[in-house]
């Protein structure tokens, strides 16, 4: 009997490796969790885009809130502006934290495409951006009242990324907040 | 004609422009470890890359801080400590024993020692199965007797 039984290891070899495989093609190498999961979202005092005003940690805490990093060079911010401006209208909180950008051309932008933003933080150096964890824009952090990052998005937002991700946490964390 | 052009272009061409940027350390060691650090440190983007060979901006910010916290004399560990604490553990290429990563490092050992036992295993088996064959037994010694005698007859 084992040496029958030996006959069958290549097929249970080869369906534990095929198993891991398939696993493998619905995963995302890309799709990095935040290391920053349930922690305080960083300390920061930087000046506010447009305004002789500095932002700090304080300033922009208090309520359920995302933090959407852009910057001008970016081409995907461009697609996902549109569906932020929506989502503003609908009464989402949204902080701007613009990446590595220039002023000039950060304000012309918004000029141009509208501004979605409460304020935008001018995270000229990416210092803010560092402390975040941030490795490319656009990213989409949201924020508790207790100031605690509870979700990183990477890339760009939409009504579908909204609807199935972030809406629902978004809408938990509010609660939460009521009770 | 077109050969004039051709070489004159070529004297236009520049040479590529190097993409990473060069250090000047305060003492040798400190170029020693950022070396080894920035082999070390994954480059958060480009999922394949450590930071030293990635021209991805998020490396040259993370390279940057590297040089500036190794003049500030912050040690290895702080080192990594801080870039895991905001990156997460992807950005280490030799990650840390925990939880996380115990498949990591153990299913590696686990193997081998699973395929020395089948090696054993397999080896051994084939020895007794050559030392079953050298010696038969009774009944067979005669058999073999009685078919040789009969092809002997029948020449």
């Amino acid at each position: 009997m084992p040496a029958r039984l030996k006959l069958f290891f290549p097929l249970i070899l080869f369906i534990v490796l095929a198993i891991f495989l398939v696993r493998g093609l619905s995963l995302d190498p890309k799709e990095l969790p935040s290391a920053l999961i349930d922690k305080p979202f960083p300390e920061f005092s930087l000046p506010a885009l447009g305004s002789a005003q500095t932002l700090d940690k304080a300033a922009v805490s208090g309520q359920v809130a995302l933090f959407n990093v852009w910057a001008t060079w970016c081409v995907s911010c461009r697609v996902e502006h549109p569906y932020l401006t929506e989502l503003a209208k609908q009464g989402v909180a949204i902080y701007g934290i613009n990446y590595k950008d220039e002023d000039t051309a950060a304000l012309g932008w918004l000029d141009e495409l509208g501004d979605p933003y409460i304020a935008s933080i001018a995270d000229r150096d990416g210092t803010l951006g560092l402390d975040l964890g941030v490795y490319g824009a656009p990213e989409t952090y949201l924020v508790d009242a207790q100031g605690l990052v509870r979700y990183r998005h990477v890339g760009v937002v939409n009504e579908r990324v909204w609807s199935n991700t972030l809406q629902p946490i978004y809408e938990q964390l509010q609660s939460g907040k009521a009770n | 004609m077109l050969r004039h052009v051709c070489f004159l272009l070529l004297l236009l061409s520049l040479p590529a422009l190097a993409v990473i940027e060069t250090y000047e350390f305060s003492e040798p060691s400190l170029e020693k470890r950022y070396r080894s650090l920035s082999e070390e440190l994954r480059c958060p983007k480009c999922q394949n890359q450590n930071i030293a060979d990635s021209n991805a901006p998020i490396s040259q910010d993370l390279r940057r801080l590297l040089y500036e916290q190794l003049e500030a004399g912050a040690t290895d560990d702080e080192i990594r400590q801080y870039m895991v604490d905001r990156y997460g553990e992807f950005v280490r290429y030799r990650p840390s024993f925990s939880g996380v990563t115990v498949m990591l490092w153990v299913t590696p050992i686990v193997l081998l020692i699973l395929g020395i036992a089948i090696a054993v295993m397999t080896l051994r088996g084939r020895k007794q199965t050559a030392g079953a064959n050298e010696a038969l037994s009774e009944a067979e010694q005669s058999k073999l007797r009685a078919l040789m005698d009969k092809a002997e007859s029948d020449k």
